[in-house]
């Protein structure tokens, strides 16, 4: 299969946007598009599997590169492993949600699907690069519409809150571009393939890796840079937060794993910092989660904490915790973007999501309060949900380092769970149990393109908890080759 | 011989006959405005592919006069400016008295900066460009009614005269010490004599001074703000592009000796144009006075490319020049038009823009996007090109700064997004009609911020024209 069909749906699904007359138009290519997005991502996870299962030992599958400009070196190469499908099945099934999610949005419901459908462009194309510049195009092709997004359908102080995000994701493409620059005029590449087997020299990789690592650190919500965060999520139409949190900063994680990968001497001697960062994130994101009375600010601070243990997962450089690190992305993008999905469903019935005016929705609508129930669960790590299986394995392959730092750093990010299990269940608590309001006892319950979307993202998170083996083989080829490198550069220690 | 130098100088030739034509027009019986327009739109269109074809190297006027296929380039992207702004006047110009005047001033204009472009000497190039800025401030009192034009012509022709005195002076310390004018023979001469210096900072200062760096931007804004926006739009695009052009083939091709001296001077020069331009900006209410400090930090990163001094350095210059011309013109399209039909010219008024004209607000973000250069607009491309290719000199100090300026510019570009997409107004500006020709420019610009971008054969095409140091 061509990759490059990854780009092309979306592509030609927004100019069919553009060109529809009505809204059930745009609804319709909306809907149709992003199931052929999901079509396509699943027929690509059957070729790879059946590549994988007749022998094919190649790093990357489905690999072309196309020269682009060929004055300065840079090729459109593109190619997965299993980390990048991994990633590109979850982008699918959360823009299939999304999309189904924004079913009633009326507001210039052209332009808003428009830009919906641009953004997901923007991360399949960061998710099959090879090449560092067409990864930092697709990177930055997804800020605007996030600003737009934003802007013009989000609420609350949403002009204020797509310009910190907007300014804040420029300022980290602008550490990257400065990496690759670095790494570009010492290798004359920017493919990354190449560059991994050539090698960086030490100096060059500890004086770039931290543009490189914090660049990609701010679209992951790396602490301290992590201030975009709430605002962002919190004034985003649902769809959109369900894109940005699902998606958008796994791009940020994503690209933190492949420099990790690509200078390994430099992550490995700066993964103290990597580590102390992530640990800060998790317990700060933990306990500002605790004093939100907004649910999609609980979301979004919570989304901190849980991007941490990606960033710490990274940072431990062993195998264990890189798997986890995956699977934590996958799990958290699934997750969270049910919360803000169920998030979305309460606040357009009850038009408030202050805990504290809510209560006893379970009467009134049975579907969504168990959607509400489900993603609280799986956020705090109940065995049987994807979010046990990423924290354990995180946890496990942390434990591995027996350095007393590394220690000290696991066991403070594992406590961070019993603060979580406080917020989420307070705040479930408080909105799903007790006595309802009056206001609210006449509401219904979910529609059938929410439950759809709910039921999708649900599904998505029980395959990966109760099999974690399916998501494990998938991955595990890749993070095997990611380590080839990273051990040898530890060992050289 | 003599045809050949009809083929070497066609470009030249076809823009003295349009200057002529204009002349029998005008003595000529009486025409409406449409049909003059519509005449000298159709002749600037088929001016185009002249550059394309036919022997473009070689030299006349006893080495005076030098021409290549990168120099013919350079022209025809001057000449498809002059196009897009002749096209997005319309609205302007249909009710204005002295049309063919206003054609004649511009017109003389480009030709000056043609023969400055082509110049293999010194005094060519000083001719040429007196040629182009004399005319150039005539043309900025053409709100006939308006004293801040007068005001600006004023301005424009005073500090003109004052830095083309600098440079003047340059030039004659150069001779001086060299004892010749020419641009091949000078190379031979130049060295760390410190009288040669002080002709080059003299020569800098005359050129900062015309493409508006810092700290010679003084005269800019006011400039901008007081002219026609057509006016506007043509000094911060063509002017400046024909000056760079022919800064940069000085340095790369006469220069080469101290190389390491101008590398200094440029550096200081980009990082202070880069940042006040930026700063400047951010304050702006007036739309000219915003897309002029803009530009000042526009040309700051331009600045950085040549300091690359590679193949690359001059390419991404002439590309970045090109999807320049398409992005700015845009933005000033759609200002052009607005001021011209509702006198409007505040970012302010441009709240709620977005609900009364959908089309012209898309054609303005898109422009601005593309200045701001984010994906996957030309814009991106145009700007990654330039600091690539300052890169090269492995100052990243110099890059990073420039890329966290990047950041300051973004933001004020988006406040007009901001104003246009998202903000409310009383008085909003009413649905404008927009003329068809000025409609067809705008989408010759957004087709060209798009497709100059991600079409890699535009580069390729200009990287294999271009010469390094």
């Amino acid at each position: 299969m061509n990759l490059s069909l990854l780009i092309l749906l979306p592509l030609l699904t927004a100019l069919l946007i553009l060109l529809s007359k009505n809204l059930a138009q745009i609804r319709f290519i909306g809907l149709a598009g992003s199931l052929a997005q999901l079509g396509a991502a699943g027929w690509l996870l059957k070729l790879f599997m059946d590549q994988r299962a007749a022998g094919n030992t190649a790093t990357y599958l489905f690999e072309t590169n196309t020269v682009w400009f060929k004055a300065l070196n840079i090729n459109y190469h593109i190619g997965i492993d299993g980390i990048a499908l991994a990633m590109i099945l979850l982008s699918a099934l959360v823009v299939v949600a999304g999309i189904l999610v924004s079913w009633t949005m009326e507001k210039l419901s052209k332009e808003y699907f428009f830009l919906l459908v641009l953004l997901s462009m923007g991360a399949y194309g960061f998710f099959i690069s090879l090449d560092l510049f067409t990864l930092f195009f697709f990177l930055e092709v997804a800020v605007i519409p996030k600003f737009l997004l934003i802007g013009i359908w989000g609420s609350g102080k949403k002009e204020n809150s797509a310009m910190k995000l907007a300014l804040m994701l420029m300022a980290g493409s602008a550490l990257v571009f400065v990496g690759l620059m670095g790494i570009y005029y010492n290798t004359h590449s920017f493919d990354m393939v190449q560059i991994g087997q050539m090698g960086i020299s030490l100096g060059i990789q500890k004086f770039f890796f931290p543009f490189l690592f914090l660049g990609f650190g701010i679209f992951a919500a790396l602490f301290p840079f992590h201030t975009w965060v709430p605002d962002g999520h919190a004034s985003a139409p649902t769809a959109a937060s369900m894109f940005l949190a699902g998606i958008s900063m796994k791009l940020g994680g994503y690209g933190c794993l492949r420099m990790a990968a690509l200078m390994p001497d430099a992550a490995h001697s700066y993964s103290w910092i990597i580590i102390l960062l992530a640990t800060i994130a998790i317990i700060y994101g933990a306990f500002a989660t605790m004093m939100q009375t907004d649910l999609k600010y609980i979301n979004a601070y919570s989304s901190i904490s849980h991007c941490g243990f990606v960033i710490l997962g990274i940072g431990m450089l062993n195998k264990t915790s890189i798997n986890g690190a995956v699977i934590q992305m996958v799990s958290h993008g699934l997750m969270t973007a049910l919360f803000f999905a169920a998030i979305g469903m309460i606040y357009s019935r009850t038009h408030t999501r202050m805990v504290a005016q809510l209560g006893g929705l379970l009467k009134v609508m049975p579907f969504i309060s168990s959607v509400f129930v489900i993603a609280g669960l799986c956020s705090l790590g109940l065995p049987g949900f994807s979010g046990f299986v990423a924290e354990m394995t995180v946890f496990m392959g942390a434990w591995q380092n027996p350095d007393g730092f590394y220690r000290i750093a696991t066991i403070i990010s594992a406590a961070s769970i019993v603060v979580t299990a406080v917020y989420i269940l307070r705040a479930t608590g408080k909105t799903i149990m007790g006595p309802i309001s009056d206001e609210h006892a006449l509401l219904g319950d979910a529609t059938w393109n929410e439950k759809f979307a709910a039921g999708l993202l649900i599904v998505g998170i029980l395959i990966i908890g109760l099999a974690p083996f399916l998501i494990n083989q998938l991955i595990m080829p890749a993070t095997d080759f990611l380590m080839i490198n990273i051990d040898k550069a530890i060992t050289l220690k | 011989m003599l045809s050949n130098i009809f083929i070497l100088l066609r470009q030249e030739l076809i823009l003295s006959l349009l200057i002529f034509l204009l002349l029998f027009i005008k003595i000529g019986k009486e025409r409406s405005n449409e049909t003059v327009l519509n005449i000298i739109n159709i002749l600037l269109f088929v001016n185009l592919p002249a550059g394309l074809f036919g022997m473009s190297e070689g030299g006349a006027f006893n080495g005076m006069f030098t021409t290549n296929a990168f120099i013919v380039l350079e022209k025809n992207i001057l000449n498809l400016a002059i196009l897009l702004i002749s096209m997005q006047s319309y609205a302007w110009l249909k009710h204005h008295k002295q049309v063919a005047e206003f054609y004649l001033l511009i017109f003389t204009s480009l030709l000056g900066m043609f023969f400055m472009i082509s110049s293999d000497n010194l005094l060519m190039f000083y001719l040429g460009l007196e040629m182009s800025t004399i005319p150039l401030a005539a043309a900025a009192n053409f709100d006939l009614a308006k004293r801040k034009s007068s005001e600006a012509a004023m301005k424009l022709i005073l500090s003109s005269a004052f830095s083309s005195g600098i440079l003047l002076m340059g030039i004659s310390f150069l001779y001086g010490t060299s004892g010749t004018l020419s641009f091949d023979v000078l190379t031979a001469h130049i060295g760390n004599d410190p009288m040669q210096l002080f002709a080059f900072i003299l020569l800098v200062s005359g050129f900062a001074f015309k493409i508006s760096a810092v700290p010679f931007h003084l005269w800019t804004a006011d400039v901008y703000e007081g002219s026609p926006v057509a006016v506007t739009a043509f000094l911060s695009v063509v002017s400046k592009a024909a000056v760079l052009f022919t800064f940069t083939s000085i340095l790369y091709k006469v220069y080469t000796p101290i190389a390491s001296v101008w590398y200094g001077v440029l550096v200081v020069l980009s990082v202070a144009t880069i940042l006040i331009g930026n700063l400047f900006a951010i304050r702006q209410d007036n739309f000219k006075r915003f897309l002029a400090f803009s530009s000042i930090a526009q040309v700051g990163f331009i600045l950085i490319g040549i300091s690359g001094s590679s193949q690359a350095g001059s390419a991404s210059l002439v590309y970045f020049v090109l999807i320049y011309v398409f992005s700015n013109l845009a933005a000033f399209g759609v200002v052009t038009v607005v001021s011209a039909l509702t006198g409007k010219e505040n970012i302010s008024d441009f709240k709620g823009f977005y609900k009364t004209n959908p089309f012209l607000s898309w054609v303005l973000a898109i422009a601005l996007f593309s200045l701001a250069g984010v994906p996957p607009t030309a814009g991106f491309f145009g700007k990654l090109f330039l600091m690539m290719a300052g890169a090269a000199k492995e100052n990243y100090g110099l890059i990073t700064f420039a890329a966290l300026n990047m950041v300051i510019s973004f933001f004020y570009y988006l406040k007009v997004v901001k104003a246009i997409f998202m903000e409310e107004n009383e008085q909003p500006i009413q649905k404008l009609s927009v003329p068809g020709v000025t409609k067809l420019a705008m989408y010759i610009c957004v087709a060209g911020i798009i497709i100059t971008g991600l079409a890699s054969l535009v580069y390729d095409y200009i990287y294999s024209l271009s010469i390094g140091l």
